[in-house]
Order: structure tokens, then C-alpha cells, then sequence
């Protein structure tokens, strides 16, 4: 177990290296003049020249790259072009908002899901049939658009939750309950009826395999079998399909943060990335890849827990 | 033995590993310096029990699987890690039967499509593929309609005798036959082994038979060899390697299979008791 | 094996008791309505949209500013948005600058991900590893973060950020076809293939492409959707080219004038729903037609149930009652199964089978002759779809068909189950150790529940009986760790630990090898012979039931053709059917003779 968890670590940080390697790159490529951005048009040939200087970008681009791994590696990931606040304390201002959103939104996904696709895998009739149907409605219109029903419906008409606005947790708790729950539904419905749809075919699916069968005559109750050996094998798959679902939750919360006007990340990197804030891009760029990467390992971890053949591979 | 005929096949120390599983992990030694050889029109029976290596052989011998030492000669000619282009001369004479009725025809495909394969790989007009076909369907004694029909429609037994006429098209000189009567009832079984039988005496052609079960064995095989953890342990004319064995493993092998008459059936358990005991398992 | 040369009659056919639909894709789709309507949606959605032009009289972006927010008029069906555009032209064109930019994404994904996982699937090799170290890290980049980051550097223009959408969603139909092709790659056939000197090009075309295309057209319609969505989203916060038309960008405006003119949001919303629901409803129903063997098996609806209880009951009544086994007993047992269409199937046509205690009965028969259902019925352990439609089946004398399902489970805990395969038939996520002793510790036949020690000693003294020789370690193995063999003594241990009367084994050695056969079916003696356990073993091997059974019972097409004490029904059997059975087994007295050369032959002819 160990071991496969040193490997998967060892791995998780050639991606990161990677994703920073490339994305640097491909920004840098962008022939995008920055000095004349922040001077204006009418400035100087010389001056833009020499800001340009004074922030680095006249350096190669391998060089320009070290730099900021260099940096990086010691926490510091620079300073903003356009505002000239650190990257880092930008970032770390607005994160907590889309932690608090994600972390919440994960959680409801994850048990609300579950409980359902295993309701319907085990039930099935009338329970089944609906959550086939929610699922695929759930699937079927784009995020953002239930999201503008449900603003419109929930905080326009019938005003039982603001539109827009934050209220930190630290501020009042039913300010921020009351701020985030609308947010929080819209972004889990599609990834709730991702989870329930995966988990209830994996019921179904495990339900009907021999070793349950057999057990069966072994005259185990009907509950043991369920509660021990149907959902332990059947919740790996959807332990993997929740994984891939919060790369998804990421750039659904961009847009939800947005539409609520929540001033967590997501907001952030529509801003600055309008700009072409390269230290704020590749920091958010980052965020994001550790955040996906942390998932994952966890998502690893559960399944090496759950499925003993997996710890071999 | 005589003389004058040159084997068919021969097959010289050849020693085949694949890759271990998970990193780093040893290579997995599958056959061990094998050597055996199989006459024009002659059926060689290999015989082993699961994970004995005698599929391997089969499939290095039909450039499936590719070796890491010794020679495979073939008319002659050295044929091991041949490139395609020369695999694709040898289909002509060398061909192959697999175990799996169900698995070794493609469900998509009509029968007629898949005789046609082979035939269309070595550059037959359509036409006269054709004709084959027909001719095919009726040496394996199924209907010519068939040829329109999906797999589906067919019985194991039937499949089998399909993927015997596709064996065929090309009038192979060598057939390769990997357990193709082990997945049949015992009925079919009979059947596809009498058809097999009668096609070696009208047309020549050799079988390389490889089977766990010895009964079957000697009763299509002219000789018969032994294979136990990827080594060829015993060789010999059938009757004598499957009635009066040198080896203990062939005849633990010999032994333990159950044959129809109870008090005979009684007898053979006793002798296998005896010579071989009970032994706890380890793995 | 007889010497009269017999002509092979051609067999009958096996009926498939699950009929496989023709992989028309087409054909499954016009069967569904909702797909249908879903199908006929769309086609009606890209037509009004490619005819623009046509269909609107006026350029998405001619503003006539003092129409801002008018509503309908003549000539301009929809009204004006929020700067006098008109509404329907907008509409029209926007959905072809919407429709259009998710189309070049997703003909970039096909381009790039169907090739390379084509040949990763196939080939395998340093390009699969590569490619799918690749396709691991752009599937963990957020897409909306990419397509920011993308706007920065590439600018704004929606044709360009669907291009790179297909970047990032090229590698889901590169795993998809990479997964596909990969598994048909192993195929027998396609080796037979190979053996015939196909080439690899010929290969993939033939054999391997018609297995990728409806898995692709399902991920195309789910893409599709996605890339809409996406876009739509985009524009939607502002990101977006400016002055084109889409209907992301027509939300945009309406949400933010909501107050003013709350039916601007309604059109573009509509347009976007409808074309986003029909295609998942597309895909889902492709998906649903192809597979349609899970599809659900009719119920038993109460009712039905009630008058086949009662049905049973009126034939239980005319059963003899006398000369039944002790341990088991069977009369007219009757089995069938519920099709998905049509009527159901009966497989087991009246059986009458007996085992007294102590007894080894052999239940012989080729494959689809009923001799599982039989055993399956006694044990409760018919699959989906199937069930007892008439009959009686004792255990220990207390009848368990149409009993209260507890009191037919407590009565049926007399038994043991012993299955075919023993892989498949041990949960992969618990030692061996842990499954095994499970049901002791809930409880136990013979006095109180075990617990947990009590339980490990006696499912280690188990394991010994079935001579495994380190029962500790095994008892801490997982399924994976130990080989078949001792798997399917750990299965023998298992029907053991609940202290059967009546061990049933179906097939219990046909997976296994010749000599590990011998050495369970030693074991299955002994158990008899020791514990006074009987047996009730499945098989089609003639030689099995020689060498182990009293008596045997052989069946064929769901009935039973002929029984008695084995030697006296191996050596001289009454029936045709098992006469043939017996003859079929390959006579121990005939050999091939020696080879000889052709010309050898050819002289003494």
C-alpha cells in the first residue's frame, strides 16, 4: 500500500511539474506586448521598453521559466502585472469562498448521490425509474442554464435566498448558509446525477455477480450481503467517476461564482485572465492542477482501500 | 520412423517468456528449450494441463507469440520472428482451430465472410472464392444456405465445424488445433473428431493437436508428446505413451482421468491413491 | 467410439436464451419513441438553423435602437433585444455560430482521438504508454480554466477556444476507442485472422472498426452537448467575441436587463435546452437500444403470482406423497424464464429426482439440458428472469416452494453450495478467511452463533479438511493471491462451514484440471464418507459420475430420460439417448495406429 502510494506522489508531482512547464510556455508564446498593455498607446518605444525589463519579459523563455519555478518552490509565485499585489496573497483572499463552495458541493454530491443510485440499484421500479429520468434531465441541460432557472425562481420571485453576494462564515453562519445554498444546488445537480446514474449501475451490476449468489446460500442475511459485499465492491467505480466529476465542479464553479457574484477564484480568473496577468494565470493554473492532483490521491487511496487487487497494479 | 520423409515441422529448443506483471517484475518462463516434430499428414498430440505452456507453442509455431531462442523450421525453411510479408506466404500452408466456438468467429460477420477471409488475404478472385465455399460447406457437412447466415444461428458444434472449413480454404498443409472439441458436448465431440479424422486421410494434412485430455488424444494422434511447466517431458507413439508411460506425470496424468465403467473406475482411483497419495495443496 | 461410420446429423439449433438485436444502429433507434422524437428534434433544430438566411429577413446585428426592448411586430415574429436587434435573426444566427463552433470542436476531438486510440489499442507499446500518460494530464486540466487561459493568449474568437475544446476533449474518444479496441484486439478471431495473413489495415477495418463506431456516435451526441454547453457558458459570463451572435451571448443580455424584459431570456433558453436535452436523449437512447439485453425483465406482478402459486399448489396435491427421499426430494418440478418480448420459456419440463442421506446422486446431461435449473431451484438461486412454475421440492421432508421466503431460506440452510467456477465465486474485496467465517458469526445451525475466534478456528480446521496445507496463510489471502485449484477447495471449505446435510455441486470440476479433479472429488468422497454428507453433483462428464456416484439421473431437454444405480446405467443403459451419451465417450480400447508416409499407403492400397 505504501509503496503504491509513493508511486502514485512520485507521479502526481511529474504532472504538476509538467502542467507548469507547459502552461508557462504556452502563455509565453502568446507574442502579447505587456509594457504596452500597462503604458497605453502613446507611451514610448523606451519606456515600454524599459517596464518590460523591469518585469522580465524581455529574458528567454526557459529562463523567464526557471525564474519562476525557482520562486515558486519557495512559495513565491510573484507579483501581479496589472495590480502589483502578491500572487500568492491575491489568491489566498479569495480562496476560502470557492473552498467553502466546492468542499460543500463535493459533500452533497458525494452522499446525496450515493444514497440515491443505491436506492435505485437496489429498489428498482418506480424509485429506479426516476432516478434514471432525473439523471438524464440532470445530464441534459448545461449547468449555467439551471443555474439562471433556479436564480430566477428561487432569489428573483420568491426571494427566499439573495442573488448575489458572500457572507464569510466567520461573519455569520446563517448569513453564509443562506448566500452559498443556492450556489451549492446548482452546481451539484448535474453532479449528482452523474454519481447516482454510476453508482446505480454498479449496484445493479455487482448485485448479479456470482460471488454474491453464492454467498447467498451460505444463509447470509439479505442485509449482511448488502451492506458488506454489495456497496463495498460497487462503490469503487463511483469513487473514480466522483474524481473525474470535481474536474468538471471547477469550471462549473467559475461560472457560478460569476452568476452569484462570489468573490472566490473563479471570479478571479475571468478577471485576469481578460488581462492576460500571466503570474495570476499561472498561479490559478496551479491551484487548480494541485487541487485536481489531491483529489485524485485521495480518490486512489479509497480505492486501494476498498479494492485489495488495485493495491497490486 | 522412416527415412525418407523429411518432417513437416520441426521445432528445436525454442524458449518463450513473456513479461512479468507490475513494475520491474521477472519474466515469466513459459516453454524451456521444446523440441518436437510433426510428419506430413501425421497429428502429433501435445498434451499439458493449464498453464503448461502447450497454447504457446501452438501460437509461436503460427507466429502469434514471438520466440526468444531456438528455431522453427517449417518445409525447411526458418520460420521464427518471420516478418509479415513471410507470415503471410506461410498462411497458405499453415492454418489454425481454436477452442472457443463462440469467440473464434466473428458475430458480425456472415459465414460466407468468413470463409471468404482467408481466401481474399492471398489474392483469390471473388468468384472463385466462391465456388470454394461451397465446396467448403459441403466437406464439413453443413448446408450450402449457411454461407448467408450470422454465427448465431449455429450450435457450438456447428461453429466448430465453420471454423474447421476456414481452417481449410487455403488447403493447408499443417493445422494447428488448440482444444478445438474441449468446449463441445460429448456428442459433437465425437462428430468434429470423426470429420477431422477424415479430412487428414483424404487431403494429407498434418495436426499439431494440442488437448488436456489424453483419451482424446489418442484417438486422433499418431504420436503423442507430454508437456508439464513449459518442458516436453515425454514423446512416443500414441499407444505407448498413453497406455505404458515412462514418466510418473503421465501416468499420475493417465490415472486421474475417470473413465465410464465404475469398477475399472474404482481400480484406477486405487492405483492413483497408491502411487500418488494424497497430497495437501500448496498453492 | 463405435467403428460404423455415423453421418453427422446437423444438431439443432441452441436456442440463445438471450436473443442479441442486429447492431443496426438505425433500426434500434426508430424502435424508441423518445429517441425518435429527440432525433427528429435536432435534425428540425440544425435544418431552421442552416436556413437562416432564409428564415430571417433581417442581419443579426442591424440595430434600430429607439426598438430596443418592443415586442412582437410584423416581420419580426420574437420582438427586439435590448439594442433593437431583431430577436428571431439573432436566434438563427447565433445557433449556427453555436451549433457551428461545437461542431469544429468536436471534429477536432474525432480527428485526434479516434486515430491515436486506434493504434494505441492496437499496437500497444511505447505510443499507448505515451499516449496515455498524455491523455491523464489534459484530462486533469478544469476545462473552463484552459479555455480562460486560452482566451488570454489566443484572444477572443469563439472559432479558435472550440478548437481548443477539442483538445481537451479529444482524449475521452481516445480512451473510449483506445478501451474498445483493445478488448475486441484479443479476440480469437481476430488472430484467425492474422493466421490468414490479413493484414493489420484490413484487420482493423473488418474486425475492429464496426466494434468502435456505436460506442463513438454515443460519445459524439454526449460531446456535443457538453461543447454547446460549455460555449454557451462562456459567453454567457461575458467571455466571447463581442459583437457574433450566440445564444450564450443572448442570455447574457437578457439575465442582465432581466428586470426590463423577461421574455428575451426565454428564446435563447428554449433554443439551448432543446437542443442540449435532445442530444443526451439521443445518446441515451442509442446507448439503451444497443443494449438491450440488460433491458428490464417483466415482473411478476402479484397477481400472477397468487394464481402461479395456486396452479402449483392444485399439482402439489396430485403428487404422490409416499417414497420420498429423505434428504431431498423433487417431484415435478417445473422451471421457466420471462423474456423481454413474447411468451415466457419453459426449461425444466417435469423432474422427479431423490437423494437419500448419505447418498452421492449424479445429475448428467449436455449443455442446455436443464440439469443447473434443477439444482439452482433446490438451492433458490434461479437468475433474473427465472422461476418455478410447478412442482414440489423437499428438503429433509419440509417443502420450500411457495413457503414463506424465511421459512424456505431457514429450511434450505440443510444445504451447500459448491459452483462451477471458482474465480468468480469469491468477493475480491475480503480474505478468504473473512468470507468464510461470516455466516458462522450470524449464526450457526447447531447451537449458539460462533464469535470471532471460535469462527477462525473452525474455518481453519475447514480448510485443513480440504487438504489445503497452510490454512493460516490462505485464511489471510485474498482471492487473487491464491490459484484456481485451491480456490475451489476454498469454495468446498465454504459449503462445508454451515454444516450441510446436502452438499449440490454445478460442474464443480469441469473448470479445473484433470489431476486437481481427481483430488476434489477425493475430497467430496471423504466428506461423505467421514461426515455422512450426500451429494448432489451436476456434470456432463460420464467419467465424474463412475467414478463418484450411487446413483445418477440422466436428463435431456428438461426431462429426465432414464435413472438408476450407476453401473448398472453405464454398462447397459435402457434409453437411446443415454446409450448414445455412453457410446460418445471416446473408447479407451481404440488408438490410432502408427504414421506412415503417403506412399506407403498409397502401395498397400
Amino acid at each position: 500500500m505504501v509503496i503504491f502510494l509513493a508511486r502514485r506522489i512520485g507521479a502526481s508531482i511529474v504532472l504538476l511539474f509538467v502542467t507548469s512547464l507547459v502552461t508557462f510556455l504556452l502563455l509565453s508564446l502568446s507574442g502579447q506586448d505587456v509594457g504596452r498593455q500597462l503604458l497605453g498607446l502613446n507611451a514610448s518605444q523606451a519606456a515600454i521598453d524599459a517596464k518590460n525589463a523591469a518585469l522580465g519579459v524581455d529574458r528567454p523563455i526557459l529562463v523567464q521559466y526557471g525564474d519562476w519555478l525557482t520562486r515558486a518552490l519557495r512559495g513565491d509565485l510573484g507579483r501581479s502585472w496589472f495590480s502589483s499585489e502578491y500572487v500568492t496573497t491575491a489568491i489566498a483572499g479569495r480562496l476560502p469562498v470557492t473552498l467553502s463552495l466546492m468542499v460543500g458541493v463535493t459533500l452533497v454530491t458525494a452522499v446525496v448521490g450515493y444514497l440515491l443510485g443505491v436506492w435505485a440499484g437496489i429498489r428498482r421500479g418506480a424509485v429506479d425509474r426516476f432516478v434514471q429520468i432525473f439523471s438524464v434531465a440532470g445530464y441534459a441541460l448545461p449547468g449555467f442554464l439551471v443555474t439562471i432557472v433556479i436564480v430566477i425562481v428561487f432569489a428573483v420571485q420568491l426571494r427566499w435566498f439573495p442573488a448575489i453576494g458572500y457572507i464569510p462564515i466567520t461573519q455569520s453562519f446563517s448569513g453564509w448558509l443562506s448566500t452559498i445554498t443556492l450556489p451549492a444546488i446548482s452546481l451539484s445537480i448535474a453532479a449528482v446525477a452523474g454519481i447516482a446514474q454510476q453508482v446505480r449501475s454498479s449496484v445493479i451490476e455487482v448485485a448479479r455477480s456470482d460471488y454474491i449468489r453464492t454467498l447467498a446460500t451460505r444463509g447470509l442475511p439479505h442485509r449482511n450481503i448488502l451492506f458488506r459485499h454489495v456497496l463495498r465492491n460497487a462503490s469503487a467505480p463511483a469513487l473514480t467517476v466522483l474524481g473525474m466529476q470535481f474536474v468538471g465542479l471547477l469550471g462549473g464553479a467559475v461560472i457560478v461564482e460569476q452568476i452569484f457574484g462570489l468573490p472566490g477564484i473563479g471570479s478571479m480568473a475571468i478577471q485576469y485572465t481578460t488581462q492576460g496577468d500571466i503570474p495570476i494565470i499561472m498561479g490559478l493554473v496551479m491551484l487548480s492542477a494541485i487541487g485536481v492532483v489531491i483529489v485524485n490521491l485521495l480518490v486512489d487511496l479509497g480505492i486501494g482501500w476498498l479494492l485489495p487487487k488495485a493495491r497490486t497494479s | 520412423m522412416n527415412l525418407e520423409s523429411e518432417p513437416l515441422l520441426r521445432v528445436d529448443d525454442l524458449s518463450v517468456s513473456f513479461p512479468g506483471r507490475g513494475f520491474r517484475a521477472p519474466r515469466n518462463q513459459v516453454l524451456r528449450d521444446v523440441s518436437l516434430s510433426i510428419r506430413p499428414g501425421e497429428t502429433l498430440g501435445l498434451v499439458g494441463e493449464s498453464g503448461s505452456g502447450k497454447t504457446t507453442i501452438g501460437r509461436a509455431v503460427l507466429g502469434l507469440v514471438p520466440a526468444d531462442s531456438g528455431t522453427i523450421t517449417f518445409e525447411g525453411a526458418e520460420i521464427q520472428n518471420a516478418s509479415r510479408r513471410d507470415r503471410r506466404r506461410l498462411s497458405r500452408d499453415m492454418q489454425v482451430i481454436f477452442q472457443d466456438p463462440y469467440t473464434s468467429l466473428n458475430p458480425s460477420m456472415t459465414v460466407g465472410d468468413t470463409l471468404m477471409e482467408p481466401l481474399l488475404a492471398q489474392g483469390e478472385g471473388r468468384h472463385r472464392a466462391s465456388a470454394r465455399i461451397a465446396d467448403l460447406l459441403d466437406r464439413v457437412r453443413l448446408p450450402r444456405g449457411a454461407a448467408g447466415r450470422l454465427p448465431r444461428e449455429f450450435s457450438g458444434g456447428q461453429r466448430q465445424r465453420i471454423a474447421i472449413a476456414r481452417a481449410l480454404a487455403l488447403a493447408p498443409k499443417l493445422i494447428v488445433c488448440d482444444e478445438p472439441v474441449s468446449a463441445l458436448d460429448l456428442t459433437t465431440q465425437e462428430t468434429v473428431l470423426e470429420l477431422l479424422i477424415e479430412i487428414q486421410q483424404a487431403t494429407d494434412v498434418a495436426y499439431l493437436f494440442i488437448s488436456h485430455d489424453l483419451t482424446v488424444v489418442r484417438h486422433i494422434s499418431h504420436r503423442v508428446a507430454v508437456i508439464y511447466r513449459g518442458e516436453i517431458i515425454e514423446q512416443g507413439d500414441a499407444a505407448q505413451v498413453t497406455e505404458r508411460p515412462e514418466q510418473a506425470y503421465t501416468r499420475k496424468l493417465l490415472l486421474a482421468a475417470p473413465v465410464v465403467d465404475p469398477a475399472a473406475q474404482r481400480a484406477r482411483r486405487e492405483a492413483f491413491e497408491r502411487e500418488f497419495g494424497r497430497t495437501a495443496v500448496v498453492r | 467410439m463405435t467403428q460404423q461410420a455415423t453421418v453427422p446429423t446437423e444438431e439443432p439449433r441452441v436456442a440463445d436464451a438471450a436473443a442479441v438485436k442486429a447492431p443496426s444502429v438505425l433500426g434500434a433507434l426508430l424502435s424508441r419513441p423518445l429517441a425518435l422524437t429527440a432525433a427528429i428534434v435536432l435534425v428540425l433544430i440544425v435544418l431552421v438553423v442552416v436556413c437562416a438566411p432564409l428564415l430571417a429577413p433581417f442581419g443579426p446585428n442591424d440595430a434600430i435602437p429607439k426598438n430596443a426592448f418592443q415586442g412582437p411586430q410584423p416581420g419580426h415574429p420574437l420582438g427586439f433585444d435590448t439594442a433593437g436587434r431583431d430577436v428571431l435573426a439573432r436566434l438563427l444566427y447565433g445557433g449556427q455560430n453555436t451549433l457551428g463552433g461545437a461542431v469544429i470542436a468536436l471534429l477536432v476531438a474525432l480527428v485526434i482521438g479516434v486515430p491515436t486510440g486506434l493504434l494505441a489499442g492496437y499496437y500497444g507499446g511505447w505510443f499507448d504508454s505515451a499516449s496515455g500518460w498524455v491523455t491523464n494530464f489534459v484530462m486533469s486540466l478544469p476545462a473552463m480554466i484552459v479555455l480562460l487561459a486560452s482566451r488570454a493568449v489566443l484572444g477572443p474568437t469563439v472559432w479558435v477556444l472550440m478548437i481548443v475544446l477539442g483538445f481537451l476533449v479529444a482524449p475521452s474518444f481516445y480512451r473510449l476507442v483506445r478501451g474498445a479496441v483493445a478488448a475486441v484486439r484479443n479476440e480469437l478471431y481476430v488472430d484467425a485472422a492474422r493466421v490468414s495473413g490479413l493484414p493489420d489495415w484490413r484487420i482493423i477495418g473488418r474486425h475492429i472498426l464496426t466494434v468502435v463506431r456505436a460506442p463513438v456516435i454515443i460519445q459524439i451526441a454526449l460531446v456535443a452537448g457538453i461543447a454547446i454547453g460549455l460555449q454557451a457558458g462562456l459567453e454567457f459570463i461575458g467571455i466571447g467575441s463581442g459583437n457574433t451572435p450566440t445564444w450564450g451571448a443572448m442570455l447574457n443580455e437578457a439575465f442582465n436587463n432581466f428586470n426590463r424584459a423577461p421574455l428575451l431570456l426565454v428564446w435563447p433558453g428554449v433554443a439551448l435546452g432543446l437542443t442540449s436535452a435532445a442530444l443526451v436523449l439521443l445518446a441515451s437512447g442509442i446507448r439503451d437500444a444497443l443494449d438491450d439485453r440488460s433491458g428490464e425483465m417483466r415482473r411478476v406482478t402479484r397477481r400472477e403470482r397468487a394464481t402461479l402459486a395456486a396452479g402449483r399448489a392444485s399439482e402439489r396435491s396430485a403428487i404422490a406423497g409416499d417414497g420420498r427421499g429423505a434428504l431431498l426430494s423433487i417431484r415435478g418440478l417445473k422451471v421457466a424464464y420471462r423474456k423481454p418480448t413474447g411468451p415466457d420459456v419453459e426449461v425444466v419440463h417435469g423432474v422427479d429426482l431423490d437423494v437419500a442421506p448419505g447418498q452421492i446422486v449424479g445429475l448428467v446431461g449436455e449443455s442446455g439440458s436443464g440439469k443447473s435449473q434443477t439444482a439452482f431451484s433446490a438451492l433458490g438461486i434461479l437468475p433474473e428472469g427465472g422461476y418455478v412454475a410447478g412442482g414440489s421440492i423437499l428438503i429433509q421432508g419440509e417443502e420450500v416452494i411457495d413457503v414463506e421466503p424465511s421459512t424456505a431460506a431457514a429450511r434450505r440452510r440443510a444445504l451447500g453450495y459448491v459452483p462451477q467456477e471458482p474465480m468468480s465465486n469469491l468477493d475480491p474485496s475480503f480474505t478468504i478467511g473473512s468470507q468464510l467465517s461470516e455466516p458462522l458469526r450470524v449464526r450457526s445451525r447447531r447451537g449458539p452463533r460462533l464469535t470471532k475466534a471460535q469462527a477462525k478456528a473452525r474455518v481453519l480446521e475447514l480448510l485443513a479438511a480440504v487438504e489445503i496445507a497452510d490454512p493460516e496463510r490462505v485464511y489471510a489471502s485474498y482471492p487473487h493471491e491464491i490459484s484456481g485449484g485451491m480456490a475451489q477447495r476454498v469454495l468446498i471449505a465454504g459449503a462445508l462451514s454451515t454444516d450441510p446435510d446436502l452438499i449440490i455441486a454445478d460442474e464443480p470440476t469441469t473448470a479445473l484440471d484433470v489431476t486437481v479433479q481427481a483430488e476434489v472429488l477425493g475430497i467430496l468422497r471423504r466428506l461423505r464418507d467421514e461426515r455422512g454428507v450426500g451429494v448432489l453433483i451436476v456434470t456432463h462428464n460420464l467419467g465424474v459420475i463412475a467414478d463418484l456416484c450411487d446413483r445418477v439421473a440422466v436428463m435431456n431437454d428438461g426431462r429426465i430420460v432414464e435413472r438408476g444405480e450407476t453401473e448398472t446405467l453405464l454398462l447397459s443403459p435402457t434409453e437411446d439417448y443415454t446409450r448414445r451419451l455412453v457410446a460418445a465417450v471416446p473408447d479407451a480400447d481404440v488408438v490410432r495406429e502408427p504414421w506412415q508416409p503417403r506412399a506407403a499407403t498409397k502401395e498397400i492400397a
